[in-house]
């Protein structure tokens, strides 16, 4: 059996990687996939409470966190295509278009 | 055993989420996530969540990933592998996340000495989809509605702000 606390370790560590990402790296792409990650570390920590208290409601939290993470890399893709097609960058901090 | 095997199944998925944030081309950050959501999605089957399983093998592994490989190979990625990390604000983002690391791995022997009341499912008793899916479409109606017209509004959002002009 394992303790219900080196899920919410493995769930910390992976969080904290994917911000370690989304505020290190300078590729858009590569913030979007550590995004991901951090979102996926959140439902290894609901799943695991949904398991310790023996209720379904973390496990259905968690679904709608991967429909709704779905349709936030759909929407993202499609801006960043759209960036892209207007000014050929993908760094983060180069991306100044809306800037006054 | 099922110790051992969540070890070695947190030991790839940390090893692949570090690739992920450590390497340069964006296509090998792709695959490592990939590789990383697989474990994750066998953590799953470790904490009897099989639909969450298939959900995570399904959505994250065959759709986003997926997606993600099209753009990335659609683009054109190869200038920005020279400096992959940002310059300004390093110092700032990394204390920022020291402190968060910090902050959390605090919590959380803080609160290994709350105990949880002790329901874990014993092993071999999987979480039924049938109850699973009771709850869902009973007290979880209304969200699941509003999620499903999230994912049509993202879903025509995404046509709309890809879509070229037409001349």
């Amino acid at each position: 059996m394992v303790p219900l606390s080196w899920y919410l370790a493995l769930g910390a560590a992976l969080f904290v990687i994917g911000t370690a990402g989304v505020l290190l790296r300078r590729n858009v792409l590569i913030v979007l996939l550590s995004l991901e990650l951090m979102l996926n570390s959140v439902n290894i920590n609901l799943v695991a409470f949904s398991n310790s208290l023996g209720d379904f409601r973390g496990q259905i939290i968690a679904i709608f966190v991967i429909a709704i993470t779905a349709a936030e890399i759909a929407i993202a893709l499609g801006i960043l295509v759209a960036l892209v097609r207007n000014k050929p960058t993908l760094e983060v901090d180069k991306v100044t278009i809306m800037k006054g | 055993m099922e110790q051992a095997f969540f070890l070695l199944l947190a030991v790839v998925a940390i090893v692949s989420g570090l690739t992920v944030v450590v390497t340069r081309s964006p296509i090998h950050s792709a695959l490592a996530l990939m590789v990383c959501f697989v474990q994750v999605a066998a953590i799953f089957l470790l904490l009897r969540a099989p639909l969450l399983a298939v959900i995570q093998i399904f959505v994250y592994v065959g759709a986003i990933i997926i997606l993600f490989l099209f753009v990335i190979m659609m683009l054109d990625v190869r200038k920005e592998a020279r400096t992959p990390f940002l310059k300004k604000w390093i110092a700032m983002a990394i204390a920022i996340v020291a402190l968060l690391t910090g902050e959390m791995f605090a919590l959380l022997l803080i609160g290994a000495q709350w105990q949880a009341p002790a329901f874990m499912l014993q092993s071999g008793e999987m979480s039924s989809v049938r109850d699973l899916s009771i709850t869902l479409f009973t007290d979880f109606l209304f969200p699941f509605e509003v999620a499903s017209v999230i994912l049509l509004v993202a879903l025509v959002g995404a046509i709309i702000l890809t879509r070229q002009e037409a001349e």
